[in-house]
């Protein structure tokens, strides 16, 4: 069960379990039978796959073709003639490099802050005792999964109190205020072998230098883990954003998005192209580190 | 505060009988060094989370209409809940999102983790791809899912009138609206329930099957029979959990809905929203979330009572 082992054995074993599967296939003879599911199964898998890929990939489409086209009579499957003007209209008409970048300085600052914090709690509540412990963890707990919107308008108030609504610093804190790292970052360290962090000690380190030289180096897997499920979770978030910020140079993608449409007839085309130049990061980190996204999710159970 | 030096601690462990002293020492010195790690996050929890808890129950005892002082006014804001209509459709509204695309995420996940586990080419790639729209955010697919269900002219449209359908009104008739979020949660949410039942997968024993075969039991009963009830834990996590995301389903109804028509796909975080934000009823938006809370707390609690080995103390 990926719920009861450690990250770090998920980090090593393949979760989902390539490797048996082809001890299995080696096993088994194919017969003419097996041959014949083996074929029915991949077309299921096939159409399954062409319905989950289609609205990305009409994004693409529409994001591309010239304005109106898809809407036009008749089935337009793919654009008559490739264009960039919706791009080149989203990029005269919007400031969308601004939305880029305050995406990327939001998305870094929550994910610094909320990585270093949720490492550093959830070291202690994995390996100290101290006074309060079990309750500060389960207060944690209990809060984990309480959305943004039950408490939104009392947060707004607050961070409008501390003199931050509108500004990043309103959107960075409440973000940063997450727990859920804690709970990743205690299983993957009660994980850690005692004789390591004994041996330490002994030597004469200091629970922080411990931390910091022996423990982090063992834990790059997690750190990747929660650096990129973080990150994730901040450049797609939209509620908060959409309480927290008012100028809109300060918009992130998602809030453009919204914005854009707000602001054209609304001009499909455009918004699909402004779509697509913020999902595109996502995308690209998922495909290079998907090992560590699929571990995240199946570790944490958030989305 | 962090050095709790090796001969202390030795002492304090391997003499017990000694006075306590630096037993009690060595023990306090743990327990600030525990408070300074834990530190940086508890103070950021508590500002910005435990106290706006506290902060929305008190606001949900106000009124706060217009513009002046606060008032005071006790359990109005709870009482108006249960004689307001809207407040019944959305909560109705919830519940029905839920009660339907749960069982579809599940359905779906479970069967796509069974065909995704056994002997196909390019597997990897097949999950990659139903992975995929976990990382797309709420807002970018609810503006794709718009377009494709576009009522005048949309693909969704056209393509049931080229097959000789009908064309279906996605925005302006109440059950084709839902349906149409309905649709586009599943899809964003499918995913996620595959890894987990496929991670379940991983932990039955080939030979159950082997021996399930010997006994000559076929494909449908071996399913039935071996896969359904050992993914049991993975079926439960998923169960709390997709309940908890779908009463929490936001980005999506904003985007393609916000709500409508009428209040047909209000639910009860748009609700709250709306009332918030869009009315500024600070005080009722706040008693909406406070409901919100409690039914979080709620399926928190039964996933912590269920599941206690997995996230408590050693």
């Amino acid at each position: 069960m990926a719920q009861t082992t450690t990250l770090l054995e998920i980090a090593d074993a393949d979760i989902l379990g390539e490797r048996k599967a082809r001890r299995i296939h080696r096993r088994r003879s194919s017969s003419q039978g097996e041959r014949k599911g083996i074929v029915a199964r991949t077309v299921i898998a096939i159409v399954v796959c062409l319905i989950m890929v289609f609205p990305l990939y009409w994004m693409l489409v529409v994001a591309f073709s010239p304005r109106g086209e898809v809407f036009e009579a008749g089935l337009h499957l793919w654009p008559s003639t490739l264009t960039l003007e919706n791009f080149d209209k989203i990029f005269r008409r919007f400031d969308v490099a601004t939305w880029f970048g305050n995406s990327l300085v939001i998305g870094t600052f929550v994910t610094v802050i909320t990585v270093v914090v949720n490492l550093l709690a959830g070291y202690a509540f994995a390996r100290m005792r101290f006074f309060g412990r079990n309750a500060i963890f389960l207060l944690a707990l209990a809060t984990m999964m309480i959305p943004v919107q039950a408490i939104m308008v009392a947060q707004f108030q607050l961070v409008s109190t501390l003199g931050i609504y509108g500004t990043y610093w309103g959107v960075i804190f409440p973000t940063a205020a997450a727990a859920f790292g804690i709970f990743l970052a205690r299983q993957f360290f009660i994980g850690i072998p005692d004789e390591i962090i004994e041996a330490a000690r002994i030597d004469g380190a200091g629970q922080l230098r411990i931390f910091i030289q022996v423990v982090l180096p063992l834990s790059k897997p997690l750190i990747a883990v929660l650096i990129l499920l973080t990150l994730m979770g901040t450049w797609n978030d939209f509620a908060w954003p959409l309480i927290a910020l008012k100028d809109n140079e300060l918009y992130t993608l998602p809030i453009g998005l919204l914005y854009l449409k707000n602001q054209t007839s609304p001009d499909y085309n455009s918004i699909m192209a402004l779509a697509l130049i913020s999902v595109l990061p996502m995308v690209i980190l998922f495909l290079v580190f998907q090992r560590y996204f699929v571990q995240g999710f199946a570790r944490s159970g958030i989305k | 505060m962090t050095t709790v030096t090796a001969p202390e601690r030795a002492d304090a462990r391997q003499a017990p009988a000694r006075p306590g002293a630096a037993r009690r020492v060595a023990r306090l010195r743990e327990s600030l060094t525990g408070w300074g790690f834990i530190g940086p996050n508890l103070i950021l929890l508590a500002l910005f989370l435990f106290l706006p808890i506290l902060w929305a129950v008190q606001l949900s005892f106000q009124d706060t209409q217009g513009f002046g002082d606060p008032e005071w006014v006790g359990f109005d804001n709870y009482a108006r809940l249960v004689t307001d209509p809207v407040f019944w459709q959305s909560l109705g509204n919830t519940i029905v999102f839920t009660l339907v695309t749960v069982p579809i995420d599940m359905a779906l996940g479970l069967g796509l983790a069974v065909l995704l586990n056994s002997v196909l080419p390019a597997r990897g790639v097949w999950r990659t791809i139903i992975v995929l729209p976990m990382v797309i955010s709420g807002v970018a697919s609810g503006m794709i899912a718009v377009i494709l269900f576009y009522e005048s002219n949309g693909l969704i449209n056209k393509l049931l009138e080229a097959v000789g359908l009908q064309a279906i009104a996605w925005q302006s008739e109440p059950a084709p609206a839902m349906i149409s979020v309905m649709i586009a949660a599943v899809w964003l949410r499918v995913g996620f329930n595959m890894i987990i039942y496929l991670a379940g997968l991983q932990g039955i024993s080939p030979e159950l099957y082997e021996a399930g075969r010997i006994d000559g039991a076929n494909r449908w009963q071996q399913f039935r029979s071996i896969t359904v009830p050992l993914v049991g834990p993975s079926t439960f996590f998923l169960l709390i959990m997709n309940v908890i995301a779908s009463f929490q389903v936001f980005d999506l109804i904003f985007v393609m809905t916000g709500g409508g028509p009428g209040n047909a796909t209000s639910v009860l975080v748009t609700y709250a929203y709306r009332n918030g934000f869009q009315i500024r009823e600070q005080g009722y938006g706040a008693a909406i979330g406070i409901v919100i809370l409690l039914i979080t707390l709620a399926f928190t609690f039964i996933q912590w009572k269920t599941n206690r080995t997995r996230d408590m103390v050693e």
